[in-house]
């Protein structure tokens, strides 16, 4: 990675292991890669791989057993105050009692920022996903996929400079999903934030990245990293007709195919209900 | 160990059903006393009753009593209340803290208050110390429940992004754990509400500590019959508006909660 530039998020030798009956077990082990500032970066693997415990790692959440996490060069111990998080478990994410809007600010009081501003932060990001007219609405009023945006809104609103996340298209449907793929290519756009991703879904995958980082199966290391040339801005049509969409997808396929070859792991194939995406687990 | 307890609202169209439920069971009363199914001298007719307790109301004695058996039920309710919640905070965030007493509990709970009674007495004679002491014992444990199950069912998904986005502990529990569990703690109260007004009425009736119990039992000694119903009648209505207003605070609190929410838009 010596040509690239300075990287914003570094990840050295990076393992997480459990305490499990009789011993432990290693999640993670020694996985090492760097992040531009700017760059949208994606992480696979098969099923069960250690992705979103490596993600915990990234976000402060969970301690590394071994090696370190850099943002900006200062050394991540627990979730920084630059960094936006977005999980897949979207309707658990929100706190029921609060509206939309005051759910997008409730990050931000804490952060030290006055009511004032916070309120036009919210309204800044509920227009840009879209949900301006649900402000004040609950989020339990909204379709899963809105619920995803609200996330992404309260994300946007906490002015990251990185942003996290966790498979965060992956319990809607695929209609919904290439909406909320194409909303986040555009913001990401927009506000050139440093994005890293992790879904199990290939296509996904090569259509959002920079580059792709595959991962090996349990305990996870870095398999292969795919850097993924598709021109932008991306369309959910144009963009995967193009051979070298095929090509990249083959390629990352391929690598999981061979890193979690002959495991139960890759027995486990299977993809959504109602969708023709190739997924690397279920 | 935890009891769930989700109120069901009570819908406005169905009020007029309600009054009509009313009339019959009153009109039947009426009827029955009438034709003396029931021996008269003790079952007096529904609008000789009623007429006992227009007699009653300008009187202050009624006044008197309606406020001594809610104060016993508003101090025994209320140290209740800040002894449970404090606690089911505690034993609900803290795993250890819940092993520990859970044992005692599991021992505690089953006891019926009325059966401390005895001892309630050798402990604060027969007065308001002695109805405080069972009401809150009785109302303690809906609101502890209530509490660690308001602990416990914030998701674990809304603490670990409150933790993503840096807010310490202190912060979590203020802004995640506290507002959903004061929401459940507003059910906890209304089910103690009533319990606490049965309490409050038994240690008057049994003990004869000064209240609506204990004129209900002077009423039936100086066998005035008509004001002995009149008396339990107004403990039913104060049970019905306790009851009502809990509800409608509950409504307010617990709005967001999947059992109450009223509309949903996809």
């Amino acid at each position: 990675m010596s040509s690239s530039p300075p990287a914003v998020l570094e990840v050295a030798s990076l393992a997480k292991s459990y305490p499990v009956r009789g011993g432990r077990t290693e999640a993670v082990a020694g996985v090492s890669f760097d992040v531009a500032p700017g760059e949208f970066v994606c992480l696979v693997g098969p099923s069960g791989c250690g992705k979103t415990t490596l993600l915990r790692c990234l976000a402060g959440l969970l301690a590394p057993s071994a090696g370190e996490v850099r943002l900006a060069g200062a050394p991540v111990r627990r979730p920084p105050p630059q960094m936006g998080f977005v999980s897949q478990d979207y309707s658990n994410s929100m706190l029921p009692w609060l509206k939309v809007d005051k759910n997008v600010t409730f990050p931000l009081r804490h952060k030290g920022i006055g009511a004032r501003r916070r309120a036009e932060l919210a309204a800044e990001a509920l227009r840009v996903v879209g949900l301006s007219e649900f402000a004040r609405h609950y989020p339990w009023q909204l379709s899963g996929g809105m619920q995803q945006r609200v996330a992404i809104a309260r994300a946007l609103a906490y002015q990251p400079e990185i942003l996290l996340m966790d498979e965060p298209f992956a319990s809607v449907d695929a209609q919904t999903r290439g909406e909320l793929e194409d909303l986040l290519l555009d913001v990401w756009a927009t506000y050139g934030v440093t994005t890293v991703f992790v879904t199990h879904d290939i296509d996904e995958s090569v259509y959002l990245a920079d580059r792709v980082i595959v991962l090996s199966r349990r305990p996870s290391t870095v398999a292969r990293q795919v850097t993924v040339g598709l021109p932008r801005p991306r369309d959910q049509i144009s963009t995967k007709e193009l051979p070298e969409f095929t090509r990249l997808r083959t390629e990352v396929m391929r690598t999981i195919a061979q890193v979690g070859g002959g495991g139960p792991a890759s027995s486990e194939h299977r993809a959504p209900p109602g969708s023709s995406r190739v997924a690397a687990s279920p | 160990m935890v009891e769930v307890a989700h109120p069901g609202r009570w819908p406005r169209r169905s009020f007029w059903l309600g009054l009509v439920g009313v009339l019959v069971v009153l009109v039947t009363l009426e009827l029955v006393a009438r034709f003396e199914l029931l021996p008269a001298r003790w079952f007096p007719p529904v609008t000789v009753v009623f007429g006992a307790l227009i007699e009653l109301l300008p009187t202050g004695d009624l006044w008197a009593d309606v406020g001594r058996t809610l104060q016993g039920w508003a101090l025994g309710l209320g140290l209740a209340a800040g002894l449970a919640v404090p606690l089911g905070l505690l034993i609900g965030s803290v795993e250890p803290a819940y092993r520990a007493c859970r044992a005692v509990i599991e021992f505690l709970r089953p006891i019926p208050s009325v059966a401390l009674i005895p001892a309630a007495v050798l402990l604060f004679g027969i007065g308001t110390g002695m109805k405080v002491f069972l009401v809150a014992f009785a109302a303690f444990w809906p609101i502890l429940f209530q509490a660690v199950y308001g602990v416990q069912d914030v998701s674990p998904g809304v603490k670990e992004t409150a933790r993503a986005y840096g807010l310490g502990p202190l912060a979590r529990f203020g802004r995640v754990v506290l507002p959903s569990t004061l929401a459940y703690v507003a059910t906890g109260l209304r089910i103690s509400s009533a319990i606490a007004l049965i309490l409050a009425v038994t240690a008057e009736l049994v003990v004869g500590a000064a209240g609506l119990g204990r004129a209900i039992v002077t009423a039936q000694t100086a066998a005035q019959v008509p004001r002995m119903y009149a008396l339990i009648a107004v403990t039913g209505i104060l049970g019905w508006l306790l009851s009502t207003g809990f509800h409608a605070v509950e409504a307010r609190l617990l709005h967001w909660h999947p059992a109450q929410r009223k509309e949903v838009l996809a």
